[in-house]
């Protein structure tokens, strides 16, 4: 069997090998003896073993995590592996860093990578001593021979191995749970000797010989274009050599960068004094009008009318009539921004009809096609180095910043860099959606919701790629809204169409952000019409433990892209996870004056997050978080200490939103700037502990980076009114005139 | 003609003196190790040490630093081996990784000035320090590590 063809068995899929080619410098420098099992593992004569992580890192470990579960069905010492980062290259597989999937898409086939490494070693030896290889086993870079206790290492047998035909994918006997060596267990992120030494290259650190710095004035509104600009007076500041007009794009044109005028200089400083100099007028175009003031009217007035029913259970009209209770709560979230605190940031070099990158990119080979594409090069011939990301959130899913680079580099024909300033990243982003969502529900005698209707408005991401769209599709509707796991005999779920004004893009979570506030903080409401406990009557709403079927009621929820059957929504892993928060936070305890625990739940990324909040509010009402639980059950998992961590960091990513940033527009243009006015969760506003619940689990495994941030927000707000009685239906949480 | 004093060594930078050091550093000298990330001191990704002091140099014009002693992350220690390193690495304290350096610097010179410091004067001295992916927790435990080598 030829490799190719071991690598479409083991489901990296149609393509992801090509036979001989190396796939980056380091594989080429290891020599001609050097053993490939594939693109993804080669070993030296010396032991070393080179992994290649092919998904970019943005701190969420994946670098590490993938690594460790190729290592472990090899059989492989940790320490003498190496993780070198792929190329842009659609050989590797799917290389689109986002929606919480690597893991879960890369898990098996990683197995698979590390035992034929192992099958080939293990045959390897045993050809050498004549023995069946059934006698063999490995163990930490060894092949043993336990009945004449003999052993060879890895790298003594690297030249043999490579002589050995890969073995038919299914005969490979993969490690049981209990004999796994790294997965599960947690390990340091390979990449930590050069973070704290100030090695590590990030997209903004990438220097060539001979380039230029780059940094574009654009118009404060999506669209407008440079009406009079003075040219001379920037080109007059030392160090500016060109000034360049680039192109404009507005809404609903995809990855397109926004275009402006590009100052193109002998370092980053000079660009910015060339940008102020240039005294551009602007001719705001369409978008000139928009006032988020009043689009907030526009959503909340639609989010309180009839609209397209998305999801219907029973008859929700008519229990509301029937109901001995109703209560109803409008809830509203802002715009938000990524503000990962390296901001986009590439290099580019275009020589003799090729291009070559350097850029912190989430989607490599997407960002590949588009530069090709922009610069009209066939695709092989632009080579993108995917740099570590200082953070990504989202924002770095889309390539404008690093099309920016490769179209500056051919104009001036120079090697350039483009680098955003902190104001260019708050105020020409692709912006987390804007909501509005109205909920009303209908109690009986005893306390029970018998109907619930939920309303959601929002600008679709899906209308940055496609200006005929105001409704947003399935996709976007399955994250925390249409697949609600409430068991509520009336149920309708509805959604407003709504045209964008600003360019609307994933940020970690997503959607997820604003349903689970909004439900989650209902939920809390109906438990207090009620005169219930919140955490009771939350696991009321959820119902006995059960798998929903959301497409009996009409919803066509793709899940994550995942299959119902092997991921279904399961009330009693999220049963599960609010028991285990609760628990850990000694829910139902009494607490002094003024502080309050809030409890929230939320299944996203096929991941289920409880989190209860302990919060303080201060005499003028602003909140702070004392202490949480979170729970999280992500099925199997690999690295367990980045479970922790970025459970942890999903709190705190989550509380800057929750307590603190909005993005707001007035005259089409963004209001806010840089961290004084969008301010970000510092370590004062972090509590002492954040505790983390992790669920051992055999399920199949599912998101870790995203699904602990849904629940954040909507257990703060449940705290607050906890503490204070105050219900604070909008995001940030800040204490509002009543209206 | 600019003279710095980095990390023991004088360098003539050539630029306007009211270039900011962060850029000389990374543009001019090449030191990437010191990171941008708001150009107002408000994150302090691009903290170095100005006569052991924590400075943001963002902020810091060039041609006020003649004769100052300029420290960035690769003069910490000459082997990478200060005591906040290796606690960082030992409690594995980044995500990302890419704040982490100016985190490092700023506790240095809390930890120069208050060699055993509260939680309180952790936060305190951190608090110009931004982390979008939230590692305050492990940062603080960093501090303390290192406080106890």
């Amino acid at each position: 069997m030829g490799r190719r063809e071991f690598l479409q068995l083991t489901g990296l899929g149609a393509g992801a090998l090509i036979l001989g080619l190396s796939p980056t410098q380091a594989h080429a420098a290891a020599g001609p003896q050097a053993f490939r099992f594939d693109l993804f593992v080669s070993l030296d004569p010396s032991g070393q073993v080179e992994i290649v992580a092919h998904r970019s890192e943005m701190g969420q470990g994946i670098k590490t995590a993938l690594p460790m579960v190729v290592a472990d069905e090899m059989d492989a010492d940790f320490d003498r592996v190496r993780v070198v980062q792929a190329l842009g290259d659609e050989r590797y597989g799917d290389q689109n860093t986002d929606g919480s999937h690597s893991v879960r898409d890369f898990f098996e086939p990683m197995r698979k990578v590390g035992a034929t490494a192992r099958h080939l070693l293990v045959s390897a030896a045993a050809k050498a001593w004549g023995v069946p290889a059934e006698q063999c086993e490995t163990a930490q870079h060894f092949v043993h021979h336990r009945a004449t206790g003999r052993r060879l290492g890895y790298g003594e047998l690297a030249e043999r191995a490579a002589a050995v035909p890969a073995p038919d994918p299914a005969t490979l006997k993969l490690k049981t749970r209990d004999q796994w060596r790294y997965i599960g267990k947690g390990r340091k992120l390979v990449d930590v000797p050069d973070i704290v030494t100030g090695r590590a290259v990030f997209g903004i650190d990438a220097r060539i010989e001979g380039m230029l710095h780059a940094s574009i004035e654009r118009c404060p509104v999506v669209g407008g274009k440079p009406a009079t600009f003075d040219r001379e007076a920037a080109l007059k500041v030392p160090g500016v050599r060109h000034v360049v007009e680039l192109e404009t794009a507005g809404l609903s044109q995809g990855m397109a960068p926004l275009g402006g005028l590009a100052v193109v200089a002998d370092h980053t400083w000079a660009a910015l004094q060339g940008r102020k100099a240039l005294k551009v007028a602007w001719s705001p175009g369409a978008e000139g009008s928009y006032d988020s003031v009043a689009y907030r009217k526009e959503l909340e007035g639609k989010a309180t009318q009839p609209a397209k029913v998305v999801r219907n259970r029973g008859d929700v009209d008519v229990a509301l009539g029937a109901a001995v209770k109703r209560v109803s709560a409008l809830y509203y979230t802002p715009h938000l921004t990524h503000s990962s605190i390296e901001p986009p940031a590439a290099l580019a070099v275009v020589r003799d009809g090729s291009c070559e990158i350097w850029a912190c990119s989430q989607d490599p080979m997407g960002a590949r096609k588009e530069v090709a594409k922009a610069l009209g090069f066939p695709v092989e011939k632009v080579t993108l180095h995917v740099t570590l990301l200082g953070g990504g959130f989202g924002r770095k899913s889309k390539p404008d910043f690093i099309l920016e680079a490769a179209l500056l580099a051919q104009k001036v024909g120079r090697p350039v860099k483009v680098t955003w300033t902190r104001e260019d990243e708050i105020q020409h982003g692709y912006y987390h959606s804007v909501s509005a969502q109205h909920l009303e529900a209908g109690l009986d005698g005893q306390g029970n919701t018998i109907a619930w209707r939920h309303r959601t408005v929002f600008p679709s991401i899906a209308s940055s790629f496609d200006a005929k769209v105001e409704y947003p599709p399935n996709w976007e509707l399955g994250l925390g809204f249409s697949d609600l796991p409430f068991d509520v005999p009336n149920l309708r779920l509805e959604n407003a169409p709504i045209p964008p004004h600003v360019r609307i893009g994933w940020l970690r979570s997503v959607a997820n952000i604003y349903h689970a506030f909004a439900i989650s903080s209902f939920a809390d409401e109906l438990a207090h019409a009620a005169g219930a406990d919140p955490k009771d009557y939350l696991l009321k709403l959820i119902g006995a433990p059960r798998r929903v079927d959301l497409k009996a009621e009409g919803s066509d929820n793709p899940n994550y892209d995942a299959s119902f059957e092997v991921y279904p929504v399961d009330t009693g892993r999220l049963r599960h996870v609010i028991e285990l928060a609760a628990k850990g936070a000694g829910w139902g305890r009494k607490l002094p004056k003024g502080r309050g625990l809030g409890i929230a739940a939320h299944r996203s990324f096929l991941s289920y997050v409880a989190v209860v909040a302990e919060v303080s509010v201060d005499a003028k009402g602003a909140a702070r978080l004392e202490e949480a639980h979170i729970a999280f059950d992500c099925g199997t998992f690999v690295n367990r200490d980045t479970v922790v961590t970025q459970a942890q960091g999903a709190v705190v990513f989550a509380l800057s939103g929750a307590l603190l940033g909005k993005i707001t527009a007035k005259g089409g243009a963004v209001e806010q700037s840089n961290f004084h006015d969008y301010p970000l969760a510092r370590i004062t506003d972090t509590p002492r502990n954040i505790h983390v619940h992790l669920v051992e689990s055999e399920a199949p495994p599912a998101g870790v980076g995203e699904p602990g941030v849904p629940p954040v927000a909507p257990a703060v707000a449940n705290a607050i009114f906890a503490a204070t009685g105050e219900r604070r239906r909008e995001l940030p949480l800040e204490r509002r005139p009543p209206a | 003609m600019i003279k710095l004093n980095v990390n023991g060594a004088e360098h003539k930078v050539d630029a306007d003196p009211n270039m900011p050091l962060l850029w000389a550093l990374r543009d001019v000298l090449g030191l990437t190790g010191t990171k941008f990330g708001c150009g107002m001191a408000q994150c302090g990704a691009c903290t170095v040490h100005v006569d052991g002091e924590a400075s943001r140099s963002c902020v810091s014009p060039i041609g006020t630093l003649e004769g100052r002693k300029i420290t960035t992350i690769e003069g910490l220690s000459p082997d990478g081996r200060h005591p906040l390193q290796r606690a960082w690495e030992e409690v594995n304290a980044p995500q990302c990784g890419y704040c982490q350096v100016g985190q490092i610097m700023s506790a240095a010179a809390l930890l120069r000035e208050k060699p055993k410091p509260t939680d309180q004067e952790i936060d305190t001295a951190l608090a110009g320090n931004l982390c979008r992916c939230g590692t305050y927790l492990r940062i603080r435990e960093a501090v303390r590590k290192a406080a106890a080598l």
